[in-house]
């Protein structure tokens, strides 16, 4: 175990998908019980700097292994499979007439209850893409796919922020 | 004094012998001391017997200082010269903090400061009077120096408002041993006093500030899971709005900053005793003419329903963030005075679904709770296992172009944290750069909370472009920004100059710490060369501590270093050269790193072991 050990090693799970969201953040009470700075209060400035440095580490591991999105890209990284959004927009044809109709339907829902129905029909269709991921990643271990797979749910997820802002606007 | 004293270089002379820390709460109207005592915290009172220092400031024309209530007592006939609720200019501008206050503000920009009988004073200094007051109580108590103390701020503190309290604490001559937010401290109280685990609200209105956080407890763990608030809202808004309604209502006109705090303070009174009775009568002394209304329960709820409205909505949001519902709530903690308010605790009932917990005395248990993170840092024997996990609660972004706002560590995300970011040069042979951090969660720089310009310098000189500058954010513990900087073509390390736009500079820090010692330069030596010495016998203590239980990690040549540099510091470390001793403690320092980094992959392994057997 190093600080150079990756996300999962560091918090002693396998390496995939699936994973036990109160089983990590138990681990990672234990493992900040030991890194903490605040364990190090009275251990002068090296020990509070070493302690920071730890904290730090596991914190971001956390956040990434949290985030379903970020740990399905942190995985195919882990797997030599880069998912460079910002270089890689090109998206099948149906997935971005979808996303328009997405677009178009939010820009014209006037009425809370509109707004609702495309949330819920996001949210279908965000569960099935996070189901099928899990099926690219830890069943058939296709990266390349699931690299394409975590590119959509980008857009997905994004869409997703949009419309529960635009209820959060109606409610206020 | 002992004659002789024989102990182990490194080792404590005396093993009983306790390091006194306490926990304070400055507070909007009034601020206490807590200390573990006997195994039990409890809040430190004054001669009087009084544990409430009543957060006041009256500097008078003969040059004397009142701190409390004898501050009070003038608040109305000297209202210029006592500051209250000075809490809420910290870390402000003159435009942040509204203009119906009776203070004398200089025209600058930057944080406030007020024209006061004794010259201008910030905001910074005023607070450390009140802190200087409670830690002289302190002292006083334990007949002895503090260690250090636990200060709590507003969970929902930016980082220039967090900034400002740890400046003042120091200047009120404070070590600082770590920054907490209300509600978590009020958690620990609460937490471990019930044996309490599960998932927490806290709801903490007091006289200014606002906060609600959402905390995980399990055993001895505090981990804050969503934080919001407003950190300029509370019964001191419902006052004035109460003492406004009033005035409308009699149909008089204040005249001016005499009447206005007499009304302010009128309906203060009148908010408190409506906690208990259906009606009371409203009654002050305007412009020499007494006033009175009779009022009821509904005309305050009625006022103070914005308000509570307010609160309502902040409480919503942090559910949102957490992706909890209310009803998954374990339990509603109330704190801060403004929970007393029937209409508060009714409302905070109906959005959790659950009557509030309201069996602890709101005013103290901030106290209480900062005094047992003290005693956990200060590591003395058989304080409670205590550990917290806090988020930063506001994001911090980065100005880009058009004034737009780059988010680089939202809001919620667990601290200490860090990201880098990388930046390059747009002229030929640049080798300074500008970095405009802001705080906020909005779209636009002029809507966010402007926190710091970073002045990057020494980068070396490259065409355009060329250059790649790797700057570092971090927030620690505290919940405080710091900013590093590196070009990572040439491997130089970046000078990184702060202005902070509603904080004080280190210069300015050091000036008011200079002046605060009216004998300068001796005490300021004095001062220097006592926490030199602090900083070594902590330092051995912790060296000693480290060898004793991870002594086995080093090899004979490695632990003969390590021992030949505690030598080294053990021969200085009582005595007069300051120097010295910052040389010995430094090195020490240094000799230690890596041993440390070891010591701590140790307990990482120590916190995986017996986890992996059963899963590989």
């Amino acid at each position: 175990m190093s600080f150079d050990s990756d996300d999962f090693a560091l918090f002693g799970l396998p390496r995939r998908f699936a994973l036990d969201q109160a089983e990590l953040a138990s681990r990672r009470r234990a493992l900040q019980s030991e890194v903490h700075p605040d364990r190090f209060a009275a251990g002068g400035a090296s020990a509070q700097r070493v302690a920071m440095q730890w904290a730090v580490r596991v914190n971001e591991a956390f956040d990434r292994l949290k985030n379903p999105l970020k740990r399905a890209a942190y995985l195919c990284e882990l797997n030599g499979v880069a998912i460079d959004a910002e270089d890689n927009t090109a998206m099948p044809p149906e997935f971005l007439i979808q996303q328009m109709a997405w677009r178009e339907a939010l820009d014209d829902a006037a009425t809370h209850a509109a707004v609702d129905a495309i949330a819920s029909d996001i949210g279908a269709h965000r569960r099935a893409a996070y189901e099928g991921l899990a099926r690219s990643l830890d069943e058939s271990a296709d990266y390349a796919r699931a690299a394409q797979q975590v590119r959509a749910l980008m857009f997905v997820e994004r869409f997703t922020n949009d419309v529960s802002d635009r209820l959060e606007s109606m409610e206020a | 004094m002992a004659l002789l004293q024989i102990s182990e270089p490194g080792a404590s002379p005396d093993p009983h012998q306790r390091r006194h820390v306490v926990g304070i709460d400055l507070g909007t109207t009034h601020s206490l001391v807590a200390a573990v005592r006997n195994g039990l915290a409890e809040c430190l009172p004054d001669a009087e017997g009084r544990v409430i220092l009543p957060s006041a400031v009256r500097y008078r024309d003969d040059g004397r200082t009142e701190i409390g209530q004898p501050a009070i007592d003038h608040a109305v006939a000297d209202p210029r010269n006592t500051i209250v609720s000075v809490k809420r200019l910290m870390g402000r501008g003159r435009a942040d903090v509204g203009a119906s206050l009776p203070y004398d503000f200089v025209k600058a920009p930057g944080m406030v400061r007020i024209k006061t009988a004794a010259g201008v004073k910030s905001p910074v200094e005023i607070s450390a009077e009140i802190l200087a007051t409670l830690r002289q109580r302190a002292e006083d108590t334990f007949d002895n120096d503090l260690f250090g103390a636990v200060v709590t701020v507003p969970a929902y503190f930016d980082d220039a408002q967090r900034q400002a309290t740890k400046d003042a604490a120091e200047l009120a001559g404070l070590h600082v041993l770590r920054l907490i937010s209300e509600p978590t401290a009020a958690a620990i109280a609460y937490g471990l006093d019930n044996a309490s685990e599960g998932l927490f609200a806290v709801y903490d209105l007091g006289g200014g500030t606002f906060d609600i956080s959402l905390l995980r407890m399990t055993r001895g763990v505090f981990e804050v899971v969503a934080t919001g608030g407003d950190s300029a809202l509370g019964g001191d808004d419902i006052d004035a709005a109460f003492a406004v309604w009033a005035l409308e209502k009699g149909n008089v006109a204040s005249q001016g900053s005499h009447d206005f705090r007499a009304a302010t303070v009128a309906a203060r009174t009148a908010k408190e005793a409506l906690s208990t009775k259906p009606r009371v009568t409203f009654a002050c002394v305007l412009g020499g003419v007494p006033f009175s209304l009779a009022v009821d329960r509904a005309n305050l709820e009625a006022v103070a329903r914005p308000f509570v409205e307010r609160t309502l909505a902040a409480a919503r949001q942090v559910l949102r963030d957490a992706k909890v519902k209310a009803s998954e709530v374990d339990g509603v903690v109330m704190v801060g005075g403004s929970t007393r308010m029937p209409q508060v605790q009714r409302a905070v009932g109906d959005l959790f679904g659950r009557p509030p917990l309201i069996d602890l005395d709101p005013d103290r248990v901030v106290a209480l709770g900062a005094a047992i993170q003290a005693e956990a840092l200060a590591g003395n024997a058989f304080a409670a296992d205590v550990l917290l996990l806090d988020v930063i609660p506001l994001s911090l972004g980065l100005e880009t172009m058009g004034g737009l706002v780059e988010r680089i560590i939202p809001r919620n995300s667990p601290i200490p944290t860090a990201r880098a970011q990388e930046f390059t040069t747009f002229q030929n042979g640049q080798t300074a750069m500008s970095i405009h951090v802001v705080q906020g969660e909005r779209e636009l720089v002029a809507d966010c909370r402007s926190l710091a310009r970073f002045e990057l310098r020494a980068i070396p000189p490259m065409v355009a472009g060329a250059a790649r500058i790797r700057v570092t954010f971090t927030v620690d513990a505290d919940g405080l920004l710091g900013v590093t900087a590196r070009e990572e073509t040439a491997g130089v390390e970046a000078k990184v100059a702060v202005k902070p736009s509603y904080g004080l500079s280190d210069e300015e820090v050091a000036r008011m710490l200079g002046e605060s010692f009216q004998a300068a330069e001796a005490d300021m030596a004095a001062r220097s060369l006592r926490e030199a010495q602090v900083d070594a016998d902590r330092l051995l203590a912790a060296t000693a501590t480290a060898l004793a239980e991870d002594g086995d990690l080093l090899s004979d040549q490695e632990r003969a270093a390590i021992g030949g540099l505690v030598a080294q510091l053990s021969a200085v470390h009582a005595g007069e050269d300051r120097f010295a001793i910052d040389d010995a403690l430094k090195a020490l320092g240094v000799g230690t790193e890596s041993f440390a980094a070891e010591r701590m992959n140790r307990g990482i392994r120590r916190a995986l072991a017996g986890r992996r057997v059963e899963e590989l």
